[in-house]
This record gives C-alpha cells, sequence and structure tokens, in this order.
C-alpha cells in the first residue's frame, strides 16, 4: 500500500487547482463583459474608438510585418524546404500539397503568428494598461464617465483579432513560397505549377474558414488575458512584471487549448 | 420665476450616515457615517492628515466607487450611477485628482479633448473651441502638444483641471490642488477657482460648486465658504471662515499650521 502524499502537498495541489478555477472565471467574466460592451457601445463614441482600433491593427499587423516576413523565409527553410527535399528524395513529392496545407495552413502559420504577435503586441498589453492602472488613467477615465472596458479594451481585441489573422495569412503566403524556393535552390525536380497546383487541390472551403476563425480566436484569447491582467484588478507598478509573466503563460495555454479544440472540429468534420 | 416652496432644488451632494471605503479594496473602511450635504454656490475646503481618507470620500464622492453604507444623493439622484442614461447626471459633477493623472501617451491637447470627444462625437468646431478655450483658461497653450508624462507636476495638475472642465461640471471636486506648488502657483489656483466658483470668464456666467481637500487649510481660509475636517473616520463640519477661526479642535488648529501635535 502507498503511503498518502503528504498534506502539505495535498494543499498545495489543491490551492493551485481552485487558483486555477478562479482565473478561468475571471478570464471568463470579463470576456463576457468585453462582449457585451462590444455589443452594447457599438455605435457608441465611434470617433474616439474606430482610431484606437485602426492603432492596435497597425501596431499587432503592419508593424509586425517586417518581422514576420523575416520569419517566414525562415520557417520555409526549415520545415517546407527540409519537406519538399526529403520528399523529393523518397518520391512522394505528389504528398507534397496535403503536408503543406496540414502543417502550415492548419497549424503552424496560426499558431507561430499567435505567439509571435503574443510576444510584440500581447506583453505591451500589459505593460500598458497594468501601467495606466497603477498611474490611476483608468480612474481617470471612470471619472470622466468613459468604460475603460470601451475604451481600452475593446479597440485592442478587435486590433488583434484583425491583425493576428491578417499577419497568418501574409505568413502562411510568405512560408509556402520561401519554402520552394529553398527546395528550387536544393535543385529539388519539382516545377512550381505542379507544387502550387497540389496545395490548391489539398486546400478546401473548411481550411479557409478555420484559419480566419483559429487565427481571429487567437487575437481574441491573447487580447482578452492580456488586457484582464493588465486592467481587470489594481496593480502597482512593480505588480506589472509578474502580471506580464502571469498574462503571456495563460495567453499560450488559451491558444493550445482553441488549436486542440479546432483539431476535434477536423477530426469529426 | 421662483420654484414653488414646497419643490426646492435638491441640495447637490447629500450624504447621510454614509460609509466610505478605499479605491483600492472597498471593503477597508476609511470614513463612516459621513452626513455631508452641499448646496450650490458653496466652496467647501476639507481639511485632514494623510491617509485621512480626502481622496477616498472625493472618489465616492464622484461616482468612482459606492457609498458601503447609507444614503448618498447627487442632484437628488441615487449614487452610484455607472452608466445608462443617468450617466449624465454624473457628468454634472468632475474630479481634479491629486496628481493629475493624465493619460500618460496623450498631449495635453488630447487629454482635455477626450471626454469631450467620448461624449459629444463629431462636433468638431465646439471642440477645438472648447479646447482652445480651456488651454488659454489654464495657460497651457505652449504646452498643448507635449505628451502629458513630460510635463511638469504644477502643469499636468493644471492640465487635469482643464481636463475635468471640458464637459463644463457644475460641481468641481479638487484632490489636493496645491500640494507641494510655491506660492506663485498657489496664487494662480486661488485666482482660477475664484473665477470658476463665481462664473466668470470660462463659465459662462455659471458659478460651479466647489469642494477641496488640504492637508492645510491656510491657503482657502479665506476662499472657501465652508470648512470640515477628516480624523479618526469621521467628517467633521466646522462651518464658514469665522467658525473655523475660533476652533477650538486641535487639528483644526494644525491644518491652519497654529499648533503642531507630537508623534
Amino acid at each position: 500500500m502507498q503511503a498518502p502524499l503528504p498534506r502539505s502537498y495535498t494543499n498545495f495541489i489543491g490551492r493551485k487547482f481552485f487558483l486555477f478555477l478562479l482565473t478561468i472565471q475571471g478570464i471568463g467574466a470579463f470576456a463576457l463583459i468585453t462582449l457585451g460592451v462590444m455589443v452594447r457601445k457599438m455605435r457608441s463614441a465611434r470617433s474616439v474608438t474606430m482610431p484606437l482600433a485602426l492603432q492596435e491593427v497597425s501596431r499587432s499587423g503592419v508593424r509586425l510585418f517586417p518581422m514576420f516576413v523575416f520569419i517566414s523565409l525562415v520557417l520555409g527553410l526549415v520545415v517546407i524546404g527540409e519537406t519538399v527535399s526529403w520528399a523529393s528524395k523518397v518520391g512522394a513529392t505528389q504528398f507534397l500539397g496535403p503536408v503543406m496545407v496540414l502543417v502550415v495552413v492548419r497549424e503552424v502559420g496560426p499558431m507561430v503568428t499567435a505567439l509571435l504577435a503574443l510576444s510584440r503586441s500581447g506583453t505591451s498589453n500589459v505593460i500598458e494598461l497594468g501601467t495606466a492602472r497603477a498611474l490611476g488613467e483608468v480612474e481617470a477615465l471612470e471619472a470622466l464617465g468613459i468604460d475603460p472596458v470601451h475604451y481600452l479594451v475593446v479597440p485592442r481585441v478587435m486590433g488583434m483579432a484583425i491583425g493576428i489573422f491578417s499577419l497568418a495569412v501574409y505568413f502562411i503566403i510568405g512560408s509556402l513560397v520561401s519554402g520552394y524556393l529553398w527546395a528550387f535552390l536544393q535543385n529539388v525536380p519539382l516545377r512550381p505549377g505542379d507544387y502550387f497546383q497540389q496545395l490548391a487541390q489539398s486546400l478546401t472551403t473548411l481550411d479557409f474558414v478555420v484559419l480566419a476563425l483559429k487565427s481571429a480566436l487567437f487575437g481574441v484569447a491573447i487580447a482578452v488575458i492580456t488586457c484582464y491582467h493588465g486592467l481587470a484588478q489594481p496593480l502597482r507598478l512593480d505588480e506589472i512584471s509578474r502580471a506580464t509573466v502571469r498574462a503571456v503563460a495563460q495567453s499560450v495555454i488559451a491558444c493550445v487549448v482553441i488549436d486542440a479544440l479546432f483539431i476535434i472540429l477536423y477530426l469529426a468534420v | 420665476m421662483d420654484k414653488p416652496p414646497n419643490n426646492p432644488e435638491p441640495p447637490v451632494i447629500e450624504m447621510t450616515d454614509v460609509t466610505v471605503g478605499t479605491l483600492r479594496d472597498l471593503q477597508s473602511l476609511v470614513l463612516e457615517g459621513v452626513n455631508w450635504t452641499v448646496h450650490k454656490g458653496d466652496f467647501w475646503a476639507i481639511g485632514g492628515m494623510h491617509g485621512s481618507g480626502k481622496s477616498d470620500l472625493l472618489y465616492m464622492t464622484a461616482g468612482l466607487t459606492p457609498p458601503q453604507a447609507g444614503c448618498y444623493r447627487l442632484f437628488g439622484f441615487e449614487m452610484p450611477i455607472f452608466e445608462g442614461e443617468l450617466l449624465k447626471e454624473r457628468l454634472r459633477i468632475g474630479l481634479v485628482f491629486d496628481d493629475g493623472h493624465l493619460f500618460h501617451n496623450l498631449t495635453v491637447r488630447e487629454n482635455i479633448a477626450l471626454p469631450f470627444r467620448y461624449h459629444k462625437h463629431d462636433d468638431w468646431r465646439e471642440l477645438e473651441e472648447r479646447v482652445s478655450a480651456l488651454l488659454d483658461l489654464t495657460e497651457l497653450r505652449q504646452y498643448g502638444n507635449v505628451t502629458a508624462v513630460n510635463l511638469g507636476r504644477n502643469l499636468q495638475k493644471r492640465a487635469g483641471l482643464a481636463r475635468a472642465l471640458a464637459l463644463q461640471p457644475e460641481v468641481l471636486l479638487l484632490d489636493n490642488p496645491v500640494a507641494g506648488v510655491d506660492l506663485r502657483e498657489i496664487n494662480w489656483w486661488m485666482n482660477l477657482l475664484n473665477q470658476l466658483s463665481t462664473g466668470k470668464g470660462f463659465m459662462e456666467g455659471r458659478p460651479v460648486t466647489i469642494v477641496v481637500t488640504a492637508e492645510d487649510l491656510r491657503p482657502w481660509r479665506q476662499r472657501a465658504s465652508h470648512f470640515a475636517f477628516l480624523q479618526d473616520k469621521r467628517f467633521t463640519g466646522v462651518g464658514g471662515a469665522r467658525e473655523l477661526e475660533h476652533h477650538t479642535e486641535s487639528l483644526v488648529r494644525e491644518l491652519l499650521a497654529e499648533a503642531t501635535t507630537k508623534v
């Protein structure tokens, strides 16, 4: 018979588990509040919120574009170039299209995009909002009758959803093209026409729909979680770094969970 | 035409047995049993030592936090009001924070314009006129395009005042407006608040009801019409300037720098 775990261990696990549940509850409530504000105040103060949303698209999308071009080239080399080269050696070039769609379009593209956007824009969300919170700017907004969720969170959610979706599309295109370029440089006997025809045949409507939904959902999840940690509770300046670490870890977990749910959806369809 | 005597104008601020919590933790109480009535046109100065609950009282009065007990009515409407149709009633009150609490990434002009843009939307001409008038009023025109974070403390306070006035409130709450500023700046604040309370200049003849908090009541003894102090979680009304001068409470003498208590 095994000895029971010491009480302190079970307490520790129990505390962590309840903390985890409370975090999910908090983030869920914050997401619902954000959704409610988004719907209720859709037409309110658009001259203030729309420029902020565009600014967020620029920050989470346009300004990250050069970095994404570079990383898509590298990913093309590392993953796709290698796969194309290997598949041609074993005479399996007819499977390149499905493999590329499976790996790049469905999985790696949206996930890498989300994680990179998290590292650049998500972290700055927590720091900016945490600083605003610590410096009393959120109270200043409330004193002026400005809903902090409407002014600070909704534009970020919209901007990150659009930004990450757009970047994922460019990232996938960049990776697929650069992958072929690397394969071409390795003298793989595959004509561009054949390569792109295989890709086109392997892509289904579901892939486009899921790509859009998944990348937009990644954006929403990252924005909600990072804004929650920056805004939803009173912070002191010295607490911002810890809040940022928590937000990044939870955003990664959320993205993985969303990705897993979409895999289940694919398998079901 | 005079209003009928059986329907007098309600007090601007009316608190009955109100309990005030801190902004960071509402359950942590800083004031209890507050009974306070402010009428239109009053000029209140509330004194108290650091940590006595002055800021939290103003935050609750401005509607940032709900009263933890008791009844608080603003213009006859029960508070708290956070949003909805009654929000416009709450916007009749403006709050100037201790250190301005400006939005650090916006310029002074953008800070002042934000409440007007958010609530009044697209009236660009009126927006431009009002922002210009406020920059002139607070003598910040040359700093209009400076980011808030690059302003000095004195100017941040002025910009905070300009932003609070953007929606032309009828009541202005000022948290320690002259703390830590030089005598020239104190004089500037006194003159401007005098203008506002008499309705001159920017307010176009409409007097503003003013409530200030202070750790030093000396600058206010000739300006304010009503005084109160906070001590041991209690709000105590003093009366007018005459009562203040003759009040025997040791804290009041300290707030007038006429006595000190050893700690």
